[in-house]
């Protein structure tokens, strides 16, 4: 379960953003609605550990994770969110299963290689497993960044403009994954998005 | 999938660059590796070969030249004495010990010295197998000698005129291996020794060798000549004394191996010397190439470590990646260095005609020690500004601007 108590982020020129209290229960799913520059990133800078809130406490799974030191919440954030960002950015001098790999080592936790190798299998990329990032087309690319974020069995996935460059067929397939991978992974999701595509998808919204 | 082999994966990426900076590492180490080996060799030698002879004596000429063949076997003898003379000046009652040398003759590039059996107290030789010489043309030979020339007790071979080639061969009379030496670690494991008679034997004409017959040696010794004495001093006032006597009263030289020691090396220091501060130069070089990639490199790494931050990765972890990337370069190179540094010695030794002055690969130094620590602190200070930077990355505000 994720939890966002009154968080309220100060941008330097003093201008502040007060974010609505948000609880998310487990595995649900949920869109993060706003147009462009409404703060969508920076709240999810806050769920995700990233960046402390001006004010506030963020919870996941009963923890106050800015409560935690630095290094312990480095590690907090690598096993218990996996983030696809964006721009599916890939780990360049590193194979395609050794940028899973890597996932494990920095948060701590054991290499499972049979089951990087099957979450691959689940995203169609078997036979990628020892390719490197840039002979990948952008598509395969968001796969291995979702396959990434799911490596430590997260409890929350959080997508960041997943669609935003993608076509509606395109679109529609990330949309599809995001959330069956995550309803079969056991995580909660949260999708930013300002497209209005994704919204047939998922019913629960966070509007800012 | 450690920070170890993510760094290497790095490297390996951006290989020319890696190669490149590993060369420079390397071959600063290496010149340094050579310069001590070679010096600590070449110091060594010089000092266990003269470690008990206060003084030669011998013709007129260079005095350094001297002290290299009649103590390191290595130069030309600078002419003959009468052993008239020398033998007077052995019985000099300053004079603890004196050894009388007879040089010109060698075996296959081994010289062989004709003395008495003073030699074998100056040196404190000991046999291994066989005896010592005690008649003519009988030969004890050293260790080195006997393994490289491949000869045993009671072969018999030729001795050849000139201290090196066999172009000259004495045929008419051949040696008898009589002992072999144990390995001194010095300069006799390379000499063939035999008494003086033998050496003279070699160089009369046949007829005047059917004429002398069996004649003893002290009688030959009387019109004859011999290269060099060496020279045990009995107490340190002859340290003053001595030298001056042979130099003003006789027509020999005596020359000293200290001082001819010491300006050896100040002649050879200067050459040292430079190319030190060349290897240092090139490792200064090498530690500025290998920041200047790293630091160039954290540009395009900026994204590569906010994302692992994101993964769970600590400052901590990624702080030691990137120093771990500058180490690897430097320890590589480092190794690289010391194994060409002593592959190249142990080249240069192989080519070298002498074998009494041979320097060797296989020979390990304590310095060598600081050439690996001098490798990792380049490795430390070239990756630390770079590595420091991982602190400052904002993770959130890296990621957010490429959303």
């Amino acid at each position: 379960m994720i939890k966002i108590e009154k968080v309220q982020h100060n941008y330097p020129k003093g201008l502040s953003l007060k974010f609505p209290d948000w609880e998310i229960g487990d595995m649900e799913q949920w869109l993060l609605l706003g147009a462009s520059g409404s703060g969508k990133s920076t709240l999810l800078n806050h769920i995700s550990g990233l960046l402390k809130p001006s004010k506030g406490k963020v919870f996941i799974e009963q923890t106050d994770i800015y409560s935690l030191g630095n290094k312990k919440m480095d590690r907090f954030r690598g096993q218990h969110i996996g983030i696809v960002f964006q721009r599916p950015h890939l780990i360049r001098s590193l194979s395609v299963l050794e940028n899973l790999e890597i996932v494990a080592s920095m948060a701590g936790t054991a290499v499972d290689k049979k089951r990087n190798l099957a979450l691959l299998a689940e995203l169609g990329l078997e036979t990628k497993a020892n390719i490197y990032p840039d002979q990948l087309s952008q598509g395969q690319l968001q796969r291995v960044s979702v396959a990434r974020a799911l490596v430590n069995k997260p409890d929350l996935l959080i997508a960041d403009e997943p669609t935003s460059s993608l076509d509606n067929d395109n679109a529609e397939r990330v949309l599809k994954m995001l959330s069956s991978q995550a309803s079969n992974h056991g995580a909660a999701l949260i999708i930013a998005t300002h497209d209005n595509r994704v919204r047939s998808h998922i019913s629960k919204t966070y509007t800012l | 999938m450690n920070i170890l082999k993510i760094s290497y994966k790095n490297l390996s990426r951006n290989r020319l660059t890696s190669i490149l900076n590993i060369i420079l590492v390397a071959f600063g180490i290496g010149i340094l590796s050579i310069l001590f080996l070679a010096s600590t060799q070449i110091g060594n030698k010089l000092e266990r070969n003269a470690k008990d002879i206060d003084l030669v004596v011998g013709a007129k000429g260079s005095p350094l030249q001297l002290i290299l063949s009649s103590i390191y076997h290595i130069d030309f003898p600078t002419g003959n004495i009468p052993a008239k003379d020398a033998y007077e000046l052995m019985r000099n009652p300053l004079v603890k010990r004196a050894v009388p040398l007879a040089l010109g003759d060698n075996y296959d590039g081994y010289r062989i010295v004709g003395t008495d059996t003073t030699f074998l107290g100056m040196y404190g030789l000991q046999i291994d197998k066989g005896k010592f010489w005690s008649k003519d043309l009988e030969a004890t030979i050293g260790n080195t000698v006997a393994i490289e020339a491949k000869l045993k007790v009671g072969d018999r071979f030729f001795g050849a005129h000139g201290l090196s080639g066999n172009s000259d061969l004495h045929k008419q009379h051949a040696y008898v291996v009589s002992g072999i030496l144990k390995p001194q670690g010095n300069v006799t494991d390379n000499l063939i020794l035999t008494n003086i008679g033998s050496v003279y034997k070699m160089h009369e004409a046949e007829d005047e060798h059917e004429k002398h017959g069996k004649n003893n040696e002290s009688k030959e010794i009387n019109d004859k000549e011999l290269t060099s004495i060496l020279i045990q001093y009995r107490s340190p006032m002859s340290v003053v004394l001595f030298p001056r006597m042979v130099n003003q009263s006789t027509n020999m030289q005596a020359a000293s191996p200290a001082m001819e020691s010491a300006r050896l090396f100040s002649l050879i220091g200067v050459g040292v010397d430079t190319l030190q501060w060349f290897a240092i130069l090139i490792m200064a070089i090498s530690a500025l190439s290998v920041f200047i990639s790293l630091y160039n490199s954290m540009k395009e790494k900026k994204y590569d470590l906010a994302i692992m931050r994101c993964l769970g990765a600590s400052k901590s972890k990624l702080f030691f990646l990137v120093m771990l990337e500058g180490l690897l370069i430097t320890v590589i190179g480092t190794i690289l260095g010391l194994l060409v540094g002593h592959f190249a010695l142990e080249v240069i030794g192989s080519g070298q005609e002498s074998s009494q002055a041979r320097l060797t690969g296989l020979f390990f130094v304590m310095d060598e020690l600081y050439l690996v620590v001098a490798g990792l602190l380049i490795g430390v200070v070239a990756g630390l500004i770079p590595a420091l930077q991982t602190y400052r990355v904002d993770i959130a505000d890296t990621l957010t601007k490429d959303r």
